[in-house]
């Protein structure tokens, strides 16, 4: 019995060491990369992300599950501008796979076509807090920057599979078309709010804020990464009541103790806003994030009595 | 206090230095290079390092969750230092669709402070290890090994050995949605050594500890840990000990440790004690082990 078992694990351990497939394995560290990738390549490759869409993805842990999936990666797509910062590293250093370290032909870093906001000019101490010293990693909630994405991915696996290119000029065109069209209808619905002022917990939306023209006026978190602090909180309501914000957007992974006690003082709505695909199960891709978040703003707006 | 310089060499390595301060001395805490770009799933690591036996031997001071060290590791595999010297280290990833499966085999010159010397040159250091993985859920994980370390007494009597067994289980929870607010993890080590005595006699002694740490806050944790273990060299001593942590991170870079511990030592002394560590880390966002 025993001796059949390990016959059976060894049988395991073989046939997981098999050559790939015909498609491609693509690994994304965030469910937003992955989205794009299979608007782009379609049924031409596997998929996966390693974080999970309600998951914060600066805080993933890395585990040894994740070195499996990157052990046999033919691309990996990351955010970027170091996002990953705590837990990819060491990942790709013990996946044994050369392909996918930093600068080999199957890594894509998506933010280096995207636009970049928040990049420092001066010095950045710690004192600031978590301060990302190569720009603000949110940029994927901008659907221009989307597009960006989109063409970063076509571009690369059309490079890696050349018999696919036409496929996925293809697919990327289309999925262009139908983002644009799909803006279209979002910017429709928040032209109205322009201009409107709200808080957000940390500093994810600022590519969010600025493609749909809203004012980010105060964060819950005193700097970035720092938890909320009493006196930080105070000055907060004062501000928020002096210029009458009515709106408070949280990550689904903070916690809602202080945007509550704020929403309270202030008489503001506190809005959890999915930043990420997956973080919700209607949210299956790319456009519906935006349809979801877009719709969720609108109403909350609409509920506080604002414009 | 620790200083770590970590940088790609080229695309076939990377290097890693951890230098260590102390009032009197600087030593060398780890430093190696890292073959990330070999064949068949091997990875290979060359220079001074941390052996993998067990969990604790290959964590550096400051990611421990404690002021101390595990008596088991006190008695039994090398004190503060553990494990660490010069050689090489082979590992290889079995990838499969059932577990995470690592073995490693590890040769070193033969020289760990307090546990093997190498009288002659040919008296090294082996250690080996087989870690198993699995993910149980999305926030739930298991985390398994056995490990196995063969050297020359630190005597330096060629022909003494010391050998050491080792077990270790380590089960992790950490809810994806609430990850930066709570986590729990519980972990056990088995040690059993095995030391050859002048006159042919062998010295047989086991050590174990049991340790449980909870984070109930952004920036709080709480653990606990049992030690028991006999000495390596006098099993009828047996020191105990139960130690209880509070620790308070007011950023991700700092911390401030608080530790109360009971120790009842093999020959009948008692000691209680309250331990204080601030810890502090600046320069480049270092990655999060796991």
């Amino acid at each position: 019995m025993i001796t059949r078992r390990l016959f059976l694990l060894a049988g395991a351990v073989f046939a997981g060491g098999a050559p790939a497939g015909a498609a491609l394995k693509v690994v994304t560290t965030t469910p937003d990369m992955a989205s794009i990738v299979r608007e782009v390549a379609g049924d031409k490759v596997t998929v996966e992300s390693m974080a999970r869409g309600y998951q914060d993805p600066h805080y993933v842990e890395a585990k040894p599950s994740f070195m499996l999936k990157l052990n046999k990666a033919d691309l990996l797509v990351v955010v970027g501008r170091e996002l990953e910062i705590g837990w990819l590293p060491p990942l790709i250093t013990q996946a044994r796979n050369a392909r996918i370290h930093p600068g080999g032909p199957g890594y894509l870093d998506a933010s280096t076509t995207a636009r970049i906001l928040e990049i420092p000019t001066g010095q950045i101490t710690r004192a600031m807090g978590d301060v990302h010293p190569s720009g603000n990693p949110h940029y994927w909630l901008d659907p221009d920057n989307g597009k960006r994405i989109a063409q970063a991915v076509q571009a690369k696996l059309s490079a890696m599979d050349s018999a696919n290119a036409a496929h996925f000029a293809q697919r990327a065109a289309d999925f262009e078309r139908r983002l644009t069209a799909a803006d279209k209808g979002w910017q429709a619905q928040m032209a109205p709010h322009k201009g409107l002022k709200i808080v957000t917990y940390h500093r994810s939306w600022p590519n969010f804020v600025d493609h749909f023209g809203l004012d980010v006026m105060g964060y819950v978190e005193p700097k970035p990464g720092i938890p909320p602090s009493p006196s930080h909180t105070l000055a907060l309501i004062k501000a928020m009541k002096e210029q009458d914000v009515k709106l408070i957007l949280v990550e689904p992974y903070f916690d809602l103790k202080t945007p509550n006690s704020i929403a309270r003082e202030t008489g503001a709505r506190v809005v959890v806003m999915p930043p990420s695909v997956g973080a919700l199960p209607e949210i299956t891709d790319y456009i519906a994030l935006f349809d979801y978040d877009v719709k969720l703003l609108v109403e909350a707006i609409k509920a506080t009595g604002g414009r | 206090m620790e200083a770590s310089f970590q940088a790609v060499v080229d695309p076939y390595a990377r290097a890693d230095f951890f230098l260590v301060f102390s009032p009197e001395e600087v030593g060398v805490e780890e430093a190696f290079i890292t073959f990330t770009a070999l064949p068949a799933d091997f990875l290979l690591k060359v220079g001074k390092m941390r052996a993998s036996f067990g969990k604790v031997n290959q964590m550096h001071n400051h990611i421990l969750p404690w002021t101390d060290r595990p008596l088991v590791t006190q008695d039994l595999v090398g004190g503060e230092e553990g494990i660490s010297d010069a050689g090489l280290s082979l590992s290889r990833l079995f990838p499969n669709p059932v577990l995470f499966i690592e073995a490693i085999g590890e040769v070193f010159r033969g020289e760990s402070p307090d546990l093997f010397r190498a009288p002659r040159r040919g008296d090294l250091t082996y250690v080996g290890r087989l870690r198993g993985y699995r993910d149980l859920t999305e926030s739930t994980n298991v985390d398994f090994g056995g490990s196995f370390a063969h050297g020359t007494s630190v005597e330096g009597v060629h022909g003494l050995h010391t050998q050491l067994m080792g077990a270790d289980l380590t089960l992790r929870w950490r809810p994806l949605r609430r990850a930066i607010y709570r986590r729990f993890l519980a972990r056990t080590e088995l040690v059993w050594s095995r030391r050859d005595l002048a006159g042919g006699e062998v010295a047989r002694a086991f050590g174990v500890y049991g340790s449980a740490d909870y984070q109930f806050g952004r920036r709080w944790f709480t653990g606990l840990r049992l030690d028991r273990s006999e000495r390596a060299d006098d099993p009828s001593l047996v020191d105990k000990a139960v130690s209880a942590t509070l620790t308070y991170w007011p950023s991700e870079f700092s911390q401030v440790r608080a530790q109360y511990r009971h120790v009842s030592y093999g020959e009948g002394i008692k000691a209680d004690e309250l331990l204080f560590q601030f810890l502090f880390s600046i320069g480049a966002h270092g990655a999060h082990t796991f």
